[in-house]
């Protein structure tokens, strides 16, 4: 994975760079200590680190924009970060780079059921926006797996989903309103506790540009009052091809599952040899978990184990209680770790048309042997969110390599049947490289335009979503 | 000029040398827009429809009527619930799938399953520079680059000339109910922010006519119960019929004399929003939409402040029909006009 060359000017101006800084934040918020600065070396894609040059943490959207300001009239890159746990190295630094991390910033600004708001600061992680309202029976819904550490600001920058948004939508449809600072130090405000923005839709464009087009501060998320119940059911089947029929009949007939959880066989057998959920051995299984009352919740179940039925399952198993429900999301939730015992593993995250299914994963067995290394899919079934985890051995020469050209097959091949090469981690730098595989030249030429009216000096995470050849002119202007 | 297919557009767009008035229908375009009409019913058609993936992808020109067809027939919906906004308009002809798109017209359901914006997965646009780009497709995660698919909605063909959409389709439900209550705005926007904050998943919230009006969609047994729930926390409510188009086309205002506005606010403001400006009042999504009746010259904006934003649907006001933005924000949208249509050429806005 290649990055720009840093910057040896910037480099030679470090001191200066970080008194300047100093002079506009607590002292310390300023870490220029290689030693404090290495935490700061890698996202959650960890195969690739380069500690930052500086790193800041400020406490408020002004602070944030007097950081801007002064690496703006410096030229110095700048990679936002909330709290590291891309999947596609989105907060990975360069360095010649400030990292800009948000984690301080982490207030709830404002809470109104009145209106089904929370204004919170950005740094905020996830869960903790729930946890803010959760006692008065209300929840955020977008839930990516990371929810226990990653903030809103990821989570707007990637547009993060998470395994109930085939119910509840994404970030961006969960997103009200944002303060952002541009990368010159302008304080934006765009939308608020309003259903929807006026004129050209600027929140849709900065929800998922990956930090690319301005630091986001605050955001105004849409909360939820929490549905009476939950339950899920396990749902085995002797051929995936199968068990994609029964995900496309249970949509269609209306129903909708606020999950629709998808693992083929290899990934079965691991997670059981690892959590013992006592899953059924075959080769495809799904977890769908149904919301409402006691009596809502029969009546989807009932439904979906007609349909199943007309597909022959080897297994259809309901949650009696409490217990039953965790026994049945424990493989799943146990999938990562599972196939991280066999070995090191690369996640991907292509999405496809439902309908594509059997095909993709048939394809996936056929490279998987020709490049001679296991994978395990796990899929978010219900909206062609997969995600083929591919194993491999990072002290073995080579296989990092090897993995990777297997991942950007499978990658092409999602966009081959109709699908894209990220459905919710992001582009970042790992998928950089093939976004010329799904858009021409004039495509990412739009995308660019956009990035040149919000950071024309393209200072803002600039060796990121794109081909480093499609941005260079850009980048060295 | 009415092109016949994306190349044509496309070709037409460079060679053009002055302003250029795009034209889905012409059922909902407001302000005044000057320029040669761009008028895109040629590109017409469903290209792909996969029921069981929940996925339509039509070119922009077809007609609204013919993809509700189209989807009724696998007994399925666009799940934002196209306004049809002819008769309060006083428009007529045939609403286009691009003009609902670009206009991002959303109806009651919004409330529960988010608006056009949301449902929209893909487009293709010919751009000011007569170039034809695409964004989004047709799955339902898709995070790869920058989402111009929402700048797309909503941007009143001012960045491009949409020629194809894709959109995230829904089933019909099995049952439907209505709960309604006589009483007046204040008191039923009360009760619905009430049924809002409950979880019995509420599909429509408006207030209509003297009538607060509450629907709930879904499996048979699952309305029974929510209906139940509903009239049990909410004293006075009972089962009712109701024309939800009502609501969703603002009807009542239809011929009527004076300035319709359009205001999207935050909810608990809409009352009293309402009762400093006077005017009669249709209030949707629990009130965070409201239909504003007045006579010519009030000033809206000034009363709405920074609670929202009006637009003024139809009226002789001498004002601009879209809200101001702020200034850091009307920068933005300024440059990115300047980008994707750089000679300035698309729907134009001219006096009024």
């Amino acid at each position: 994975m290649d990055m720009p060359t840093p910057n040896a000017a910037i480099l030679a101006r470090k001191s200066l760079i970080a008194t300047r800084l100093r002079g506009v934040l607590p002292a310390d918020a300023v870490i220029t200590d290689p030693a404090e600065t290495r935490a700061y070396e890698c996202d959650a894609l960890s195969a690739y680190a380069c500690a930052p040059m500086v790193a800041v943490l400020p406490r408020t959207t002004e602070e944030v924009a007097a950081v801007l300001r002064i690496c703006h009239e410096e030229g110095v890159p700048v990679v936002p970060r909330g709290s590291g746990t891309s999947l596609a190295g989105g907060a990975l630094p360069t360095a010649d780079c400030v990292i800009l991390g948000v984690a301080r910033m982490n207030a709830v600004l404002e809470t109104d059921y009145d209106n089904r708001f929370i204004r919170v600061q950005s740094g905020r992680t996830n869960l903790s926006v729930t946890g803010a309202v959760e006692a008065d029976g209300w929840f955020y819904a977008p839930d990516p797996s990371s929810q226990l550490a990653c903030a809103i600001a990821g989570n707007v920058a990637m547009n993060s989903g998470g395994a109930h948004c085939l119910k509840y939508g994404v970030t961006t449809n969960n997103l009200l309103g944002v303060t952002l600072v541009q990368m010159d130090g302008t304080i934006v405000t765009v939308g608020g506790p309003w259903a929807e923005t006026a004129g050209i839709d600027l929140l849709g464009v900065i929800c998922g540009s990956e930090g690319q087009l301005g630091v986001v501060t605050e955001a105004t998320l849409r909360i939820l009052p929490k549905p009476e119940g939950a339950r899920p059911v396990l749902v085995g089947f002797d051929s995936n091809e199968v068990a994609g029929t029964c995900v496309s009949d249970i949509i269609k007939a209306g129903l909708l599952p606020v999950a629709i959880e998808f693992m083929d066989r290899p990934c079965i057998r691991a997670t059981e040899a690892f959590a013992k959920a006592g899953y059924p051995d075959c080769e495809a299984l799904l977890i769908i978990e149904v919301e409402g009352s006691d009596s809502e919740i029969a009546e989807q179940l009932a439904r979906i184990r007609d349909i199943a039925n007309r597909h022959n399952p080897v297994e259809f198993r309901e949650a009696a209680d409490e217990d039953q429900a965790k026994r049945i999301w424990l493989g799943r939730k146990s999938a990562f770790g599972a196939m991280g015992q066999i070995n090191d593993y690369m996640c991907l995250d292509g999405t496809i048309p439902v309908s594509s299914l059997p095909y993709v994963l048939r394809r996936i067995g056929e490279m998987s042997t020709q490049f001679g290394l296991d994978v395990g899919n796990v899929f978010h079934a219900g909206d062609g969110n997969m995600h083929p985890l591919i194993l491999f051995n990072a002290n073995k020469p080579g296989d990092l390599a090897l993995c990777e050209a297997f991942g950007a097959e499978i990658l092409k091949l999602c966009v081959e049947v109709g699908g894209c090469l990220t459905g919710e981690h992001g582009v970042g730098i790992e998928k950089r490289d093939l976004m010329k595989v799904q858009f021409s030249g004039v495509d990412l030429e739009a995308q660019l335009r956009v990035k040149d009216v919000f950071d024309p000096k393209w200072l803002l995470n600039p060796a990121k979503v794109f081909p480093l050849d499609v941005t260079e002119s850009r980048r060295a202007g | 000029m009415q092109p016949a297919t994306e190349v044509e557009l496309a070709e037409y767009v460079r060679a053009a040398t002055g302003p250029l008035a795009i034209v889905g229908g012409g059922t909902r375009a407001i302000g005044a827009v000057v320029g040669q009409p761009l008028h895109t019913a040629g590109l017409s058609g469903i290209e792909l429809y996969e029921p069981g993936a929940l996925t339509l992808v039509a070119k922009a020109g077809t007609p609204v009527a013919e993809i509700t067809a189209r989807l009724a027939s696998e007994r399925q919906r666009l799940g934002f619930e196209v306004p049809d906004l002819r008769a309060v308009l006083g428009r007529s002809g045939t609403s286009t799938i691009g003009g609902v798109v670009a206009s991002n017209a959303s109806g009651p359901r919004r409330v529960q399953v988010g608006g056009c914006r949301d449902a929209l997965l893909g487009v293709r646009f010919v751009d000011g520079r007569g170039e034809v780009v695409k964004n989004g497709g047709r799955v339902m995660k898709n995070v790869t680059g920058y989402d111009l698919v929402k700048l797309m909605a909503g941007a009143r063909g001012s960045l491009g000339v949409l020629t194809e959409v894709s959109f995230k389709v829904q089933a019909m439900p099995e049952a439907e109910a209505t709960l309604a209550c006589d009483c007046d705005a204040a008191a039923g926007l009360a009760d619905l922010r009430k049924a809002l904050a409950s979880p019995f998943d509420v599909s429509g919230a408006a207030w209509i006519n003297g009538r607060a009006l509450l629907r709930i969609e879904g499996m048979a047994g699952s309305v029974a119960y929510r209906a139940e729930r509903l009239r049990a926390l909410l004293p006075g409510w009972q089962q009712a019929t109701a024309e939800w188009r009502d609501v969703r086309d603002v009807l009542p205002f239809a011929g009527r004399a004076g300035s319709l506005w359009r205001l999207v606010v935050t909810p608990t403001a809409a009352a009293e929003i309402v009762t400093r400006l006077g005017g009669e009042a249709i209030y949707d999504w629990g009130g965070g939409l409201v239909w504003l009746l007045l006579p010519t010259g009030c000033d809206v904006r000034a009363v709405v402040g920074p609670r929202g934003h009006a637009t003024l649907m139809r009226g002789k006001d001498a004002v601009a029909a879209l809200p101001p933005e702020l200034p850091a924000v009307a920068a933005l949208t300024a440059g990115l006009r300047a980008k994707f249509d750089p000679r300035g050429i698309f729907n134009v806005e001219g006096a009024r």
